[in-house]
């Protein structure tokens, strides 16, 4: 049943995705996090930081990192399938035997009305990461500080997100036990 | 021999196409139009305005329609491992190792540092979605779809399948 689960929650994410990697991200918190509870959304980001850090499609990693967290290999396998196997089939058929349908109109059309839908799945899931980041140890002032300084670092110097991630990460786990926000927890935990 | 140089014309764009599928693309390309001459550019074109087209990951659907024209089911099957496996791989260790010290404040502490980082990376790729329609079709059209599917979806609660499929319905009546 867990298996199905997985490959269902995935196939909808694979077939509802338009607009390539980043379009899905919203809907596999939906699944994931939402519809069948398999994680938090603190997990689900720290995903998403690794998997913006690593190179190679996000979805697959994605995908086949929590088929592998909740349903081993076998659900790894499940997850990555459900998010691949459908559309590759798709591909093909169309490609070899239906090569005009990517012209009609119509389909340019239904594939630049998802756009705006997308735009607001994402930033919905924005403000949701905005909301947690300013309940964590940050606060307010921390994440905002964060945030426009993260954004002039990535769009106005350019910086490669997968660096900034991988000095930040790196930052934390040396710094750990003397940061503030540690020295909180570690307090509370005492 | 043929698979092997399927193999390796996905695992290199695999392994260096930071920032997920669409960042892969032009890598892709390299390999199969300029080194392997699988594909002319044109070819390479329209497979890509297919892909588009379609729901789904773009890195994994090129893999497996270059694939399957170059070596048949098996062809596919060799080209998403090598897109897929090496980077997912990497994530299941990476994270893996991360999870089992989840208790430690240093990797709560990961966890909280990195949060708005990804949001502000969500931000772009939103501020990419909102400019992309916006030339597509004008911002009247974006504006319209934009409140009425955050309406359907966070207010009416309704799932993002019906208004993808609403949305794709419009499209094809009013914006072709």
């Amino acid at each position: 049943m867990k298996q199905w689960h997985i490959f269902l929650a995935f196939f909808r994410v694979g077939i509802l995705g338009y607009g390539g990697g980043p379009s899905s991200i919203p809907l596999v918190h939906k699944e994931v996090v939402e519809r069948y509870k398999w994680m938090d959304s603190d997990e689900f980001g720290d995903i998403l930081a690794l998997g913006n850090a690593l190179p190679g499609p996000i979805n697959t990693k994605m995908a086949g990192y929590i088929g592998y967290r909740v349903g081993g290999y076998l659900g790894m396998i499940c997850a990555v399938a459900a998010t691949i196997v459908p559309t590759i089939i798709l591909m093909v058929i169309l490609l070899t035997s239906l090569n005009a349908f990517k012209d009609k109109p119509w389909v340019q059309g239904a594939v630049k009305g998802v756009v705006p839908v997308v735009a607001v799945m994402l930033g919905t899931l924005t403000w949701d990461f905005v909301k947690k980041s300013k309940k964590s140890n940050l606060g307010w002032k921390w994440t905002i500080l964060l945030v426009i300084v993260s954004l002039i670092i990535l769009q106005g110097f350019g910086l490669h997100p997968a660096i900034l991630i991988f000095a930040l990460l790196l930052g934390a786990l040396l710094k750990g036990g003397s940061g503030k926000a540690a020295k909180k927890k570690e307090k509370e935990s005492a | 021999m043929i698979y092997l140089h399927i193999f390796l014309a996905l695992f290199i764009p695999g392994i260096l196409g930071y920032g997920g599928g669409p960042s892969s693309i032009p890598l892709i390309e390299a390999e199969v139009v300029d080194r392997y001459h699988w594909m002319t550019v044109q070819e390479f074109s329209e497979v890509l305005a297919m892909g588009n087209a379609l729901p789904g990951p773009i890195a994994t659907k090129m893999a497996g329609y270059i694939g399957y024209s170059q070596g048949g089911v098996l062809g596919a099957i060799v080209a998403e491992f090598a897109t897929v496996a090496p980077s997912l791989i990497l994530m299941i260790a990476l994270l893996s190792l991360l999870m089992k010290h989840k208790e430690s404040p240093r990797v709560k502490n990961m966890t909280t540092v990195v949060r708005p980082v990804i949001a502000v990376l969500l931000g772009v790729m939103t501020y990419d979605f909102i400019f992309q329609a916006y030339h597509d079709f004008g911002i009247w059209q974006m504006l319209f779809i934009g409140v009425v599917s955050f309406i359907l979806m966070e207010k009416v609660k309704v799932h993002p399948a019906y208004v993808i499929a609403g949305a794709l319905v419009y499209g094809g009546f009013f914006l072709a």
